[in-house]
């Protein structure tokens, strides 16, 4: 037993490996979040952030390792049976459930997820999500006459429907505008107010900076950095990675 | 057993090049075509008609019959089928409708065949004599068939392997959007590919009907292993389909002559079972990523 | 399978009466007449049946099953086998739990993967059954062909399917307002985000496809007696199975009773066309293929709803005309 439970880490990744072929997409990467943490995964483009993120989630199968949720493994299950223990996620290109209404897009997650509701009780939660994310009053809209960012926040409304023990943004913030990105931003300071436990991957060091308590760097599937997000981004092994080296 | 080993091997010397035309349809032109038996019934009945009133040769009359299975081929996928690609929002949408629409084109084909040729079985002899091959009789006309099936089988490994357009097929095999992106006209590409497809399959059923008794409605049953055979091989995988043909040919020999030959069908499935349960990515494909 | 609200909309309640009131009309016709127009009513009813049936599985799946003619011929053979030794009904009942359990079969080995797969698979199924059962009957048991000898005349089989109709639509109904339906709504939509919501989508669709498969099962029950005599191929005629897939999509899957609209003329046409042209039933079918995939993707009933559209969106454009000129007047 841990003395101070509060920070016992909520998903312990622990030599995570995906290999695809000869390829390795992610190379024995750990690391621990705690509850109430938000944490930044980021890195250059193909350094493994988005397949880490489906090995957490399910979507892929770690080659090896181990990945735990509250102490029980979740890796090497399949993601429907993942998201029942309580992860949620967002997609890097947004999936939206197009012949749905927002509402029956929200309830998705509220019916099935980790919470598992059913009639009033999803539908009750659904209206609510709708509310938080700035949709109020549009659950009866069909998807297709929605704008990107309302797509977005739906799709976000949906992950949170299942009141999870850890969300998954897959650079939910990427491709808004500047405007956008505000509210985008504060909607997430809002969520990490309330507790949740989250993992965003993203470009937007903006957001990095001003939203995560930590963030982990990876580079070609390898974990380089982790840590305070002002110290992690002035080590010289993340700027490297990022801008290249000197000789190169 | 050798017997079975090489009656076997000569069923699953036809069976390969179907599944060859199949795959290249489905691997390369992304249409799953349900009608492809037809063209081996089409074949089969050019064949006859070729030798019965011209007393061509069938195996020279691949000569004849292939090129017209190519542009039939060609002509049904650039103004049938194109069409489905185009207006598909998604992967899974073209599946449906070309599976649709190729159900369409098969029992058009059928019907077609039925008004001409009725619903009877046809043969015809054709080098019908024995031959000895290690201590046990073959029909010639089979193991001539085999040997043309072989010739033009790698025919078509060298073109697809080591010709400058054989590798672009490949590549829009692998990824279309890339090979679109390499300056290799794509659209192009596929038809070619479909009509090539086709014209194998037609290739398969001139040589088929030297030694086969074939009817206006079989094509379904010769599309249904085809397909079977281009999963176990891996979809679009040449060499993958080739074994795949051989295996699923000497388990139908072995299964029909020392079990029950009622039973020829039921083998197949044992082994599409088999492999879908254990490697849905084929015999010889790499897991999924 | 809690209901996702408890009570019946006022829509529903119309529907439902309507449809009642429907089937009640249907039922009398074997007071007028017991020849031609019952025999074709019955071939109606069967095809509703087995066309409903597919549609609660391929319609929001979109799996093409190919697997009715299995199905219809084990219920077929149930009762065919049994029928000397144990009541009907209960031989129904055998028809409805062996057709479901071997679309759990099908459905496990093939359901995991993409729709090409489970088309491959279905496409065969009938004729392997067919196989083993001819295989089974010649090796084991005196002869294949069988005979089944019931007080059953085509009005009783006619009245059955009626009753079946009426249970495959409240099926149909429970289960769309159910999680099972609302699941496989998402899975229809994007299997991904199905399975990141928490849903386990080959169970989902393995458990719809037994329902599916074992209804059309009872179907094939209900008609032995009208075979008389039953032989594996006509018990496992791979036809049933393209007529069911042309008719429900001639009529649309988008709602429950779409397909009506497919069967009715269909087996109406398909009928004269086999009487009068037996040798072009073939070209029909393919034609009827193309027909759906080119002109009518989304059926009759999708091409229902775009004239509706239309004409709405004509009035709305309308309208606006109106207003804008009459602000031009004003100004």
């Amino acid at each position: 037993m841990s003395a101070t439970p509060s920070l016992a880490p909520i998903l312990s990744i622990d030599g995570a490996r995906k290999a695809f072929g000869g390829l390795v997409a992610v190379n024995d990467v750990s690391f621990d979040v705690r509850e109430g943490e938000l944490v930044g995964l980021i890195g250059p483009n193909g350094s493994g952030k988005t397949t880490m993120l489906n090995l957490i989630s399910g979507a892929l199968r770690p080659t090896s390792g181990t990945i735990s949720l509250a102490g029980a493994r979740i890796s090497g299950r399949p993601a429907h049976a993942i998201a029942r223990q309580g992860v949620a996620r967002t997609f890097q290109l947004v999936r939206i459930l197009p012949s749905m209404t927002a509402l029956e897009n929200v309830m998705a997650g509220a019916v099935f997820g980790h919470a598992r509701t059913w009639g009033d009780d999803a539908r009750h939660v659904a209206v609510a999500l709708l509310d938080r994310v700035g949709l109020a009053g549009r659950g009866d809209a069909m998807t297709g006459a929605m704008t990107y960012i309302d797509h977005k926040r739906l799709e976000l409304a949906r992950a949170l429907a299942s009141n999870p023990r850890l969300l998954l943004l897959d650079e939910w913030l990427a491709g808004l505008n500047p405007s956008e990105l505000k509210l985008g931003i504060e909607l997430i300071r809002e969520l990490r107010a309330d507790g949740r436990t989250i993992i965003m991957v993203e470009h937007v060091m903006d957001a990095i900076r001003s939203l995560c308590d930590r963030c982990v760097v990876m580079s070609s599937g390898v974990k380089i950095a982790d840590g305070d997000v002002a110290d992690v981004l002035t080590r010289p092994e993340v700027v490297s990675a990022y801008l290249g080296d000197d000789d190169a | 057993m050798m017997e079975i080993l090489i009656t076997g091997i000569v069923l699953g010397g036809t069976y390969a090049l179907i599944a060859v035309g199949l795959t290249l349809q489905y691997g390369v032109a992304r249409i799953m075509n349900l009608a492809n038996g037809e063209n081996l019934v089409f074949a089969c009945f050019g064949a006859f008609w070729l030798w019965s009133t011209l007393a061509i040769n069938p195996v020279l009359g691949v000569i004849f019959i292939a090129p017209v299975a190519f542009v039939l081929n060609w002509l049904i996928y650039v103004y049938a089928l194109r069409p489905l690609v185009n207006r598909a929002r998604n992967r899974g949408q073209l599946e449906v409708d070309s599976i649709l629409a190729t159900f369409g084109l098969m029992f058009i084909a059928q019907g077609v065949m039925l008004l001409g040729f009725g619903g009877g079985y046809y043969n015809y002899n054709f080098l019908s004599e024995p031959i000895t091959i290690l201590g046990a009789n073959y029909g010639l006309n089979r193991i001539v068939a085999l040997g043309a099936a072989a010739f033009i089988a790698a025919a078509l490994y060298l073109f697809l392997n080591h010709t400058r357009y054989g590798t672009a097929i490949r590549a829009v095999a692998v990824d279309p959007t890339a090979a679109g992106l390499v300056a290799i006209d794509v659209p192009r590409a596929s038809a070619f590919a479909f009509a090539l497809g086709g014209a194998l399959t037609a290739a398969s059923g001139a040589l088929l009907s030297t030694f086969y008794t074939f009817n206006a409605s079989m094509g379904t049953l010769f599309t249904m292993k085809a397909l079977i055979i281009v999963i176990m091989g891996g979809v679009g995988d040449v060499r993958g389909a080739v074994i795949a043909a051989l295996l699923l040919g000497i388990t139908e020999t072995a299964v029909a002559s020392l079990i029950d030959p009622g039973l020829t069908l039921a083998a197949t499935y044992a082994l599409f079972i088999l492999v879908l349960l254990f490697r849905p990515q084929g015999i010889f494909g790499r897991h999924p990523a | 399978m809690t209901p996702l609200l408890a009570t019946v909309t006022r829509k529903e309640a119309r529907i439902a009466l309507f449809g009642a009131a429907a089937l009640a009309v249907a039922a009398t016709l074997p007071l007028f007449d017991t020849g031609f127009y019952l025999s074709l009513a019955l071939n109606v009813a069967m095809y509703v049946v087995l066309c409903t049936a597919w549609t609660l599985f391929s319609g929001p799946t979109h799996y093409i099953s190919l697997a009715s003619a299995a199905f219809f011929g084990i219920g077929t053979y149930s009762v065919a086998l049994g029928i000397d030794t144990l009541p009907f009904p209960l031989l129904v009942a055998v028809g409805f739990v062996a057709s479901a359990a071997l679309a759990g079969l099908v459905g496990i080995a093939t359901l995991r993967l993409s729709g090409v797969y489970f088309v491959i698979f279905t496409l065969g199924l009938a004729e392997l059954v067919r196989q083993v059962v001819t295989w089974a009957q010649t090796n084991f048991t005196h002869g294949v062909g069988l005979y089944v000898f019931t007080d059953f005349t085509e009005t009783h089989i006619y009245w059955m399917l009626l009753a079946l109709a009426a249970i495959v639509y409240v099926t149909g109904w429970l289960v769309n307002r159910s999680r099972l339906g609302f699941a496989l709504r998402i899975i229809g939509n994007d299997e991904t985000v199905a399975r990141h919501v928490g849903i386990d989508t080959a169970r989902a669709k393995v458990l719809l496809f037994m329902i599916s498969g074992g209804f059309i099962g009872i179907v094939g029950a209900c008609l032995a007696p009208r075979f008389a005599y039953v032989e594996p191929p006509s018990a496992f005629n791979p036809m049933i199975s393209f007529q069911v897939v042309i008719m429900a999509l001639l009529g649309g899957t988008g709602r429950l009773w779409a397909p009506l609209l497919g069967v009715i003329p269909f087996t109406i046409l398909f009928d004269q066309v086999s009487a009068y042209f037996p040798n072009h039933t073939s070209l029909v079918i393919g034609i009827a293929f193309m027909a759906v995939v080119y002109l009518l993707p989304r059926g009759v009933i999708g091409f229902v709803d775009d004239m509706r559209r239309l004409k709405k969106r004509f009035r709305i454009v309308l309208v606006e005309d109106e207003g804008a000129l009459g602000k031009e007047r004003a100004s």
